[in-house]
């Protein structure tokens, strides 16, 4: 009965998201605020009907109610409560009713706090919000039913994808899917300032929240999925540049450029076009990603629900809003005018740098993952583009980014000097370029690259502490605004990644061996001994455990317990590895084939910083979150813009 | 008027983009099965320097003997190939197959490290250190390994680990019947 209550809600929402995405745009094009208004009601009810059709899985998912198709085939009994409440989303139909659920939420949030929000631009986005959900619901619904019931109930469901059960993955898709439909809302105030022909302080001041919010969520999202990679797939590395990672990328590059530009839109009424077109880019990105993983076009480890016949309809849609979007822009955006002129030496001028080189990135990105699919198309040849092609392109156009990622936040609006903000950051420089030499001297003197890199990561992080360092010295930490606080956290998180990514990308090290119970091995300052081997018997798989006994100068240290584990049901090998961390390194334990006769094939790594790159990855969502919570941004009145531009305005170039 | 067309630029981007997939999807292209077009065919060149010292470099001349081969590409730095390499041993030793080994983007000395500690099942082995060859068999990663006929004919890709179950069904018959 519950489910066929979720299925109706479904279709009643479908009913509500037709309304809403029809009727407000017409108000808002004849001026009839009562037609206006129903877009904020609709999106209300949308959202309650989404959520009773989540809820309505969610309880066949607890109770284990195998006589919903979907539950049987990504279920079972004996699964903890954990990895039955994510299994609803760890499946294609589930995944996409997540979608659609963030989405009505977005838009309900949309309707609550958009109070402040013009009439017209609220019905409109709100609207555009309802036919990116019609499309959702209606693939839902038509396509993959979550609700189909099975008759007769089979006594257990088939279990879930071994590698889903993880609490790290438990919630990386919900935080990625709030990333990527967050974009969905800037994607719709994009559009509807397009159809209002208007793009303002105020409009930027009204996106910047959503981007932050999302890009927020989306960095915590990729950050969480590195980690589960890098624990669960037993390979030591935390990045493989491998399509579904690169899906979420490309929206994070344009994300974080589109959250830049719409400072310049926001404090100087320029850059308007381009911002715009960013946010549609944004959205369409993640779109795009979803279609990659989704429809087996491209193959990729974690690639799940693939099929054509899905792959088409979510192509139809990605043409649609895709589409749509760029259409309407080529048409209405020539008529954007630009407002504020300036000199390329200026803030203006540093952001624009930074939207080149982060869109330089995605491109770089797109190109690397799409390019396999069109050379086999028109050649027939199979390549595989991997971290060879990442490592020869990707990284070295990171280095001009970070190099003037804390320069650019120096200069005044308008017009400025390059020296000043040059002799500011003399003491960041001198630091960092001091930590590279040492980097190529003390740690690791093969590695140049990487002691660039790591003079790079430091770089990062006290150039950003000394703009932060002479605000606080001129005694303006009160009057700080929460966006510099946070971004200075956010920049400094970047250099924190880019450090914990150069320890454990560079100066790693490992050491594969065969060992039997009893045998020893010495390993980066460790002495590792093999206690025993053991069978384990778990809920729903058998695991082989290896008991490693580690020791530093005869002082026993910790004890590293690696286990492989094979579950029955899917037969399916899943790594656990072990890791021991003091937050300046993992020392990070495999476990791997072999019998009692030769022995078994143990990996250890030794990560330096290995922790610090989600640390940093962290810090960067904390930056955003901080930024979010700034006094401007909550009120988001139009006329506040004026009173906090002035305090830049006069601020003297020294 | 050329900013107009600037304007319309990603639009026309992202038609050119949307066609390569609509073209993909409908072609019924199947990107995991993506050896299959090697098979039924000659083998590609074979030609690389050997991996140890002292022996002849590895030529097309090796997959005519009228002998079936296993080609195999491997890596010291593979973890599927790890997984792999018991197989392969047990295929040279209990069941005499004869098995090229060509470490792929490998540096010779870590190659020949890794082989002496897990054992060396390959008859010949050579080294395609700047992954060329690997290029003209359409290797996508390793391991992978070709089942190639006496006659030089491909009949077999697997993309890659192997399994104990390849190896029953498909491996072992294929030495008994292949010329």
């Amino acid at each position: 009965m519950i489910p066929e209550l979720g299925h109706f809600a479904l279709v009643l929402a479908l009913a509500v998201a037709l309304v809403q995405g029809t009727l407000p745009l017409l108000g808002a094009s004849r001026g009839d605020i009562r037609l206006m208004d129903l877009g904020r009601t609709a999106a209300l009810t949308q959202a309650l009907l989404v959520i009773v059709a989540f809820g309505a899985l969610t309880q066949a998912y607890v109770t284990s109610d195998f006589s919903v198709a979907n539950v049987v085939a990504n279920s079972h009994s004996a699964k903890p409560l954990l990895y039955k409440v994510s299994g609803v989303w760890g499946n294609h139909e589930g995944s996409m009713l997540l979608w659609a659920l963030i989405l009505a939420l977005f838009g309900a949030a949309v309707a609550i706090f958009g109070a402040g929000l013009p009439d017209t631009l609220r019905a409109r986005v709100l609207a555009i919000q309802a036919l990116i959900g019609l499309g959702f619901l209606a693939f839902l619904l038509f396509t993959s039913n979550p609700f189909e019931r099975v008759s007769p109930p089979p006594l257990d469901g088939n279990g879930l994808n071994p590698l889903l059960q993880d609490p790290g993955l438990a919630f990386h898709p919900p935080l990625l899917y709030l990333g990527y439909v967050g974009f969905s809302v800037t994607y719709a105030f994009a559009i509807a300032a397009l159809l209002e022909g208007r793009v303002d302080a105020a409009w930027a001041r009204w996106v910047r929240p959503w981007t932050l919010a999302a890009w927020c969520f989306l960095t915590l999202g990729i950050a969480l999925g590195s980690w589960w990679a890098y624990y669960i797939l037993g390979w030591g590395g935390f990045w493989f540049w491998d399509p579904v990672e690169n899906a979420s990328l490309m929206p994070w590059l344009a994300g974080t450029a589109l959250l830049h530009s719409a400072i310049v839109v926001e404090k100087r009424d320029s850059l308007k076009s381009w911002t715009v077109l960013l946010a549609i880019l944004a959205f369409s990105l993640s779109l795009l990603g979803t279609f990659l993983v989704r429809s087996g076009v491209l193959t990729s480890v974690h690639a799940f629900a693939q099929d054509p016949a899905r792959g088409m309809y979510i192509l139809g849609f990605l043409l649609f809003v895709t589409g749509g979007g760029l259409a309407l822009f080529a048409w209405r955006a020539p008529k954007l005018q630009g407002g504020g002129l300036y000199q390329p030496v200026s803030r203006e001028g540093a952001l624009i740098l930074n939207n080149l080189l982060l869109c330089t990135l995605a491109a770089t990105v797109l190109l690397g993952t799409l390019y396999p699919l069109f050379l086999d198309l028109l050649t027939g040849s199979k390549v595989s583009v991997g971290p060879p092609f990442f490592n020869a392109t990707f990284v070295p156009i990171c280095a001009p980014l970070f190099a003037a990622l804390c320069v650019g936040a120096f200069p005044t609006w308008k017009r400025a000097e390059i020296w000043p903000a040059l002799l500011k950051l003399r003491l960041a420089f001198i630091v960092s370029i001091m930590a590279a030499i040492v980097a190529a001297t003390v740690i690791d003197s093969r590695a140049t690259l990487a002691a660039i890199a790591f003079g790079f990561g430091v770089w990062l992080i006290a150039g950003s502490l000394t703009g932060f360092v002479e605000r606080v010295r001129n005694g303006r930490l009160r009057t700080l605004p929460r966006a510099f606080l946070g971004m200075t956290i956010a920049h400094a998180g970047m250099g924190v990644i880019v450090l914990g990514a150069v320890g454990t990308g560079a100066w790693n090290s490992e050491l594969m061996q065969t060992m039997k119970p009893g045998d020893r091995a010495s390993f980066a300052g460790f002495d590792f001994k093999l206690e025993r081997m053991e069978s384990l018997q778990g809920p729903n798989y058998i695991a082989e455990r290896a008991t490693l006994a580690v020791s530093v100068g005869g002082k026993p240290y910790t004890v590293l317990a690696p286990e492989r584990r094979l579950f029955t049901v899917q037969r399916r090998q899943v790594a656990e590895t072990a890791i021991h961390t003091n937050l300046l390194r993992d020392l990070y334990a495999t476990l791997g084939e072999g019998e009692a006769a030769n022995g078994w094939v143990i990996r250890l790594y030794y990560n330096p910083l290995a922790p610090w790159i989600w640390l940093g990855a962290a810090l960067c969502a904390l930056g955003g979150f901080v930024s979010l919570s700034d006094r401007r941004l909550r009120i988001g009145a139009p006329q506040g813009g004026k009173r906090a531009r002035r305090p830049v305005a006069a601020q003297p170039a020294e | 008027m050329n900013r107009r067309l600037l304007f319309l630029l990603p639009l026309a981007t992202l038609a050119l983009m949307a066609g390569f997939f609509a073209w993909s999807l409908l072609a019924g292209r199947d990107p995991a099965s993506i050896g299959s077009v090697l098979v039924g065919r000659p083998a590609p060149r074979l030609d690389v320097k050997a991996l140890r010292d002292g022996e002849p470099p590895l030529t097309d001349a090796l997959l005519k003997t009228g002998q079936p081969t296993i080609v195999n590409f491997f890596a010291s730095w593979c973890t599927p190939c790890l997984a792999e390499h018991p197989l392969f041993t047990r295929l040279a030793t209990r069941d005499g197959a004869v098995i090229i080994g060509v470490a792929w983007k490998n540096k010779p000395p870590e190659a020949i490290t890794w082989l002496k500690r897990l054992g060396d099942p390959y008859k010949f082995a050579g080294a395609d250190l700047e992954g060329r060859t690997g290029l003209d068999w359409g290797l996508s990663g390793v391991p992978e390994t070709y089942l190639v006929d006496g006659q030089g004919i491909v009949r077999r890709h697997f993309r890659g680990p192997i399994t104990e179950r390849d190896v029953n069904e498909t491996i072992l018959p294929f030495l008994k019947g292949a010329k």
